[in-house]
């Protein structure tokens, strides 16, 4: 059976309930949903911030994290995939991106939503800027980011 | 050549995006970057460092020595930073 595969960018806050229902009904012998949430956190490098602003290349972001899903979908007998993004303000306890693998046992599925999530972080054209204590500043890389993605290959 | 910039590059520039006209010197994607460098202030405050700069191709990630010929759109961005 192909796998269902979703990929969406969104100005609007993510509802982590409601996608982890559609990737768990995707169909097919389903046994195992794994989700990964990335929140927004209050604090960035020991300062408060009161929110982040992502900004995106729209058409390369989905594209490049649609191509690190195929990929998945290669390397592990997949059923589902979902990858919601959001964009513009997000506010410390918000969701930012949040991906679901569905398998039909559990390693597949654990594996594939590491791998989406190494590749979403260091390939997807996404660019975060923070807000807070009176300035802005753009987040830097993190080469921890690139190692972990590196292990894939 | 229509040519596209995102994050604090586009902060730099002040410009989202611009229609240039690439001198046929200029074969790759690094000879674009010292080319956009020389245009004034701006683009040698945001084109600085060059190695730090990622660029992609019609929305495909492309290296420094890659050939510009038949791009219809070039972006230009920091290291990306999502998820």
């Amino acid at each position: 059976m192909k796998s269902v595969e979703t990929v969406i960018i969104t100005t609007l806050a993510i509802d982590t309930n409601a996608e982890t229902k559609a990737v768990s009904e995707a169909g097919g012998n389903i046994g195992a949903v794994v989700t990964f949430s990335g929140i927004c956190r209050a604090d960035e490098k020991g300062g408060k911030i009161s929110a982040l602003f992502l900004e995106h290349y729209p058409g390369m972001a989905e594209q490049e994290i649609g191509k690190h899903v195929e990929e998945a979908n290669r390397r592990w007998p997949l059923l589902a995939a979902r990858v919601v993004h959001r964009v513009g303000r997000i506010e410390p306890g918000e969701t930012i991106v949040f991906v679901a693998t569905a398998s039909a046992h559990r390693e597949a599925a654990f594996q594939a939503a590491e791998f989406i999530m190494d590749y979403l972080k260091t390939s997807a054209p996404f660019w975060k800027r923070t807000e807070g204590g009176g300035r802005e500043a753009w987040v830097d890389a993190n080469e921890k980011d690139e190692r972990a993605a590196a292990r894939w290959k | 050549m229509k040519i596209v910039y995102f994050a604090w590059l586009r902060e730099r520039l002040d410009k989202t995006e611009e229609d240039v006209d690439v001198p046929a010197s200029v074969h790759t994607i690094g000879d674009l970057m010292m080319w956009l460098k020389s245009r004034g202030e701006e683009y040698e405050l945001a084109f600085d460092n060059p190695k730090v700069i990622r660029a992609a191709i019609d929305k495909t990630h492309v290296r420094p020595e890659t050939k510009i010929a038949g791009a219809s759109e070039i972006a230009f961005f920091p290291p990306m930073t999502g998820g």
